[in-house]
């Protein structure tokens, strides 16, 4: 197991270079951080220019690969190099990590557990009414794009919070720079609570639809009989023995989804006023930020791969079958 | 005083069909009842209702009395405390009655926590007891093994021991030992005896194998479209059965120990249970119909010594003292002219010579490596001569299977020789080959699967034709091959779902001769189909191979079948041959120890035979095929083995043995250093004469 492990980690460190290469090929091919200088007032002498683009690797004028190598070797120390405009992007990167984090956990664990159960009950009273409840909602919410859904909940609290003429529940940024202690700890969590439902909205109904046909696979199995003829009860029967068997292919997916919530929720983060990776990902690129976009992109890679290997330690560890063989 | 008690048991399933109609039965401690009955006669659907384990849109109706205490209707709450307490159940496919993904040891353990105030440790303590109890190798380390890491026959006896965990008064078995293979099924019908001294529980055993119920069953309840037709001690029923089908059924079913001879078929298919006919369900099937019998089913009336009949005849067939062979018309198969000819002089038409395959066993997902071989099939050599039938038998995982594919593909094999009609495969070029294959056609075991279902029938069978270029008067001779195997020709237009499980095979075999090929190769043709279907396409190929002069070479696991139609016969074990000779030769004087015991652990549809006979039982199951002993293969389970002295074991150990020809017989061979002729099936003939 562990020498397969360790193959499985070198392969993904060849597949994260190849990624954050080609990516950073792109975006410094592509991206002129020089037009952030030239149309100054006063205008700026070129030298100068220049000068502050060599200091950042961000000059065009250096030939690509040249650029490349500087900021591989960079990468390869731990160093993502400048902003376009002088920044640190490992503290930047740093920063907008942890935001992205507090606001997709909840969301994320949420959306997987209420998706499991309500899939689960969705299969067990099947074509029953709640089936059918459950089954139109989780499709009206997947035809919804995010960024519609996360729109009508903000003008829906901004409605509420007028009508009472309070605020009762926050609905853009992350915080209030007034309040500190727990008083801050609890706004930071009134600004959780719209985020939360917009992102683990669509993730219920995804995982709603995948549980419910894998557990109706396993519902028709006689193992789930047996339990019953053993003696246990049908809801006991259908909770440890059907749906523990059912969690395994949801968990690859939940795998994923974990993997990946370090990368943000662009649209969320947007919308809501969130500074996270998510919306860096989609500043920088406005900003012909290169060099956070390559970070971006790499870290990105990181998470992907990082998520499929947590899916295959997940999946290993739910299924005997896989584990021995 | 009855354990169990049913009475006037139904249950409707949504749409009107009546699954169950009218079943009372009651079992007393310490009594086997079984329950035989071909697909759809509603003998499983009883035995879920009784556990109340049927869906929910199941209508159950009657009463079922467990101590006197009714169970239809019961509460959840009250019910689980019945159910793996006082009744436990055991289901045919072992490998899918256990979750996946927890180990045996725990689900053992769970029924034993369901049920006791024991604190975990103790319950695990007592599943390891309990698996010890069922000859589990190992119990300590086994219980904390996976569903899939155990073979067929343990799973089976893990299930046992699941069900036994809680002293139960009555177990139901719904064929326990259906998916198993007959060693192994040996075996566990031994456990299932020992567990039933052990906890003196009634057993209610539902299968369609009547030696099985033979062997086992105090009282037998026979049933047939949702309905018990006949119900009473097991002797009676088997020696001196008064209702048409069961009589039907014993003369139709092909004995190890049987004489030559046409089998008996029950015409037509069973009746569906959404569309019975009016009056006795059995009526358009029975060759003793009278017109009263259309006017109302006959109710199940009591006959006297504990029995029960439902048939207006039944007296008649008393008095007269009337067997399945005096009242269904037993077929005229026509005699085989080839067989005039003496073998020797006859020609070849399949002749394999030390015939190898072995498949790699590869790991990892990304860098694949080498770790092992599979040795399927590792050096056999047999020869058919014309007009003659070699069986190919053993239990899965032998190689049989292996050996028919490469013989079908014509390609030069990994080792060895196949030679086809004279023409060897590694010799051939492509037109060569095409035109071989009209000569070499194959039957398969499913023939729902075999069956293209979105092609009309005629089509089926002219598609052999038309791919070798047949053109003229297709349909014709479609018409031609549709009588030969007894349909109309008007079925042409008809799909597949239309035809019934026999009459599919039928369609196969006359797809397979449509090219009038020389050799047929049948792969486990009956084993898919209901008793009383079975010795129909047995007849058939029979009078086929007669008519038509074919040669067969037949895959089977079911020796009984293969007395029957076989002249000779293979008898595989890890990609070897064990014995080979002719079937008088191999099956009255088997002399491998592996044909022994496969022979003996054969149950015969004979209670008093059954019953007295004594069972070479095998140890342990099948080794893999990518790690055989070395030596003999069959050392590791050989009964002889054992008794061998050390010096002689050596032999075993070193060396392995080839099939050599037994000095007494012109046709007979084992692969065995210590070969020794012995009689294991005792002919029904001798018997009577002693």
């Amino acid at each position: 197991m562990g020498k397969y492990l360790l193959r499985r980690l070198a392969i993904n460190v060849i597949l994260v270079a190849i990624a954050a290469s080609l990516a950073y090929m792109l975006a410094a091919t592509t991206m002129n951080p020089r037009a952030a200088y030239e149309g100054r007032q006063p205008p700026v002498p070129e030298a100068v220019i220049d000068a502050t683009l060599d200091a950042y690797n961000l000059n065009d004028k250096t030939p690509v690969l040249v650029r490349y190598a500087t900021w591989a070797k960079g990468v390869v120390t731990g160093d993502f190099g400048k902003t376009w405009n002088g920044g640190s992007v490992n503290g930047e990167m740093g920063r907008r990590i942890m935001v992205s984090l507090r606001l997709l956990l909840i969301g994320t664990l949420l959306g997987f557990a209420l998706g499991v159960v309500l899939g689960a009950v969705s299969a067990v009273k099947q074509y029953k009414f709640s089936d059918r409840l459950i089954g139109v909602s989780s499709f009206v919410i997947m035809a919804i794009p995010v960024f519609v859904l996360a729109t009508l909940l903000a003008i829906a609290t901004y409605n509420l919070n007028r009508g009472l003429g309070f605020t009762l529940i926050e609905y853009t940024g992350e915080y209030n720079p007034r309040l500190s202690g727990w008083d801050q700890f609890v706004n930071r969590l009134n600004h959780l609570i719209l985020p939360t439902i917009s992102l683990s909205l669509g993730s219920i109904a995804f995982y709603s639809r995948i549980q419910r046909n894998m557990m109706l696979d396993v519902l028709g199995q006689d193992f789930v009989r047996t339990a019953m003829a053993k003696g246990l009860r049908r809801r006991t029967a259908l909770t440890k023995h059907a749906l523990r068997t059912a969690l395994i292919p949801s968990a690859t997916y939940f795998a994923f989804a974990f993997g990946t919530m370090f990368t943000g929720a662009t649209f969320t983060e947007k919308i809501f006023a969130w500074h996270g990776m998510g919306a860096w990902l989609v500043d920088s690129i406005n900003q012909n930020d290169v060099n956070s976009v390559a970070a971006v992109t790499f870290f990105a890679a990181v998470c992907i791969l990082f998520a499929s290997f947590l899916s295959d330690l997940l999946v290993a560890a739910l299924d005997p079958r896989v584990r021995v063989s | 005083m009855s354990i169990l008690q049913v009475k006037d048991l139904t249950v409707t399933f949504p749409g009107g069909i009546e699954a169950v109609r009218g079943v009372s039965y009651e079992v007393e401690r310490g009594e086997v009842l079984g329950i035989v009955g071909e697909s759809g006669s509603g003998k499983s659907v009883t035995s879920l209702a009784v556990m109340g384990l049927l869906p929910k849109n199941a209508v159950v109706d009657g009463s079922v009395q467990l101590h006197g205490q009714e169970l239809l209707g019961m509460k959840e709450d009250d019910l689980v405390k019945v159910r793996g307490k006082s009744i436990s159940m055991i289901f045919q496919d072992p490998l899918s009655a256990f979750t996946p993904v927890f180990t045996i040891g725990d689900q053992i353990a769970e029924a034993v926590r369901v049920h006791q105030k024991v604190g975990k440790d103790k319950a695990a303590k007592r599943a390891v007891e309990l698996l010890d109890l069922v000859g589990i190798p190992n119990p300590n380390l086994r219980a904390k093994a996976f569903p899939h890491e155990f073979s067929g026959g343990m799973r089976q006896r893990a299930m046992i021991a699941m069900a036994i965990a809680n002293d139960p008064d009555l177990l139901i078995c719904d064929e326990p030992t259906t998916a198993l293979d007959v060693t192994i099924q040996a075996q566990v019908l031994e456990v299932l005896k020992t567990a039933q001294q052990e906890t003196g529980a009634g057993i209610v055993m539902i299968t369609h194998d009547l030696g099985v119920i033979a062997g086992m069953a105090d009282r037998v309840l026979v049933m047939y479209a949702g309905r018990p037709v006949e119900q009473g001690p097991v002797e009676d029923i088997y020696y001196r059965p008064r209702m048409p089908y069961t009589m039907g059924l014993l003369a139709s079913i092909p004995r190890v120990d049987g004489e030559e001879g046409p089998l008996v078929p029950i015409d037509g298919n069973p009746p569906s249970p959404a569309a019975l006919p009016p009056g006795c369900p059995f009526a358009p099937r029975c060759p003793m119909k009278v017109d009263m019998c259309d006017d109302e089913e006959p109710p199940l009336t009591p006959f006297g010594g504990g029995r029960h009949v439902a048939c207006i005849r039944a007296h008649e067939i008393e008095h007269k003292n009337l067997t399945g062979t005096d009242v269904f018309p037993v077929p005229v198969i026509p005699p085989n002219e080839v067989v005039r000819v003496p073998r020797a002089e006859r020609p070849t038409v399949l002749e394999l010579d030390e015939l190898i395959r072995h498949y790699p066993l590869m790991k990892g997902a990304v860098f694949k490596r080498r770790v092992g071989t599979v040795y399927a099939v590792d050096g056999i050599s047999l020869d058919i001569a014309e007009g003659e039938t070699l069986a190919l038998v053993g239990e899965s995982g032998c190689g049989k299977t292996t050996t028919l594919q490469q013989i079908m593909q014509l390609q030069p094999p990994q080792g060895g020789r196949v030679v086809v009609l004279g023409r060897n495969s590694a010799e051939l070029d492509k037109a060569a080959r095409k035109a071989l294959r009209g000569d070499l056609q194959i039957v398969f075991q499913d023939p729902m699967a075999a069956l293209d279902p979105r092609m009309p029938i005629g089509d089926i069978i002219a598609e052999p034709l038309r791919a070798h270029g047949v053109k003229d008067d297709v349909r014709g001779k479609v018409a031609e091959l549709l009588r030969l195997v007894g349909l109309a020709p008007e079925h042409a237009e008809r799909y597949p779902q239309q035809f019934s499980g026999g009459q599919r095979q039928r369609i196969g075999i006359a797809r397979a001769l449509a090219l009038e090929p020389k050799l047929l190769v049948l792969d486990e043709p009956v084993s898919a189909l209901d008793v009383s279907i079975q010795a129909g396409v047995i007849n058939l190929l029979e009078e086929l191979k007669n008519r038509l002069g074919l040669s067969y070479l037949f895959v089977a696991h079911d020796l009984a079948v293969v007395r029957h139609l076989a002249d000779r016969v293979a008898v595989m074990y890890l990609g070897r041959i064990a014995e080979i000779g002719a079937v008088e030769n191999v099956y009255d004087r088997p002399a491998h120890p592996y044909t022994q015991a496969l022979l003996s652990a054969i149950p015969l549809p004979d209670p008093e035979m059954e019953r007295t006979r004594k069972r070479i039982l095998l140890e342990g199951d099948l080794p893999s095929p990518a790690d055989p002993p070395s030596g003999c293969r069959f050392r590791t389970r050989c009964p002889k083995f054992a008794r061998l002295s050390e010096a002689e074991r050596r032999r075993c150990v070193d060396e392995e043995p080839s099939v050599a020809r037994l000095t007494r017989a012109v046709d007979h061979g084992a692969a065995c250093h210590y070969a020794e002729e012995i009689e294991v099936i005792t002919a029904s003939e001798n018997q009577e004469e002693e």
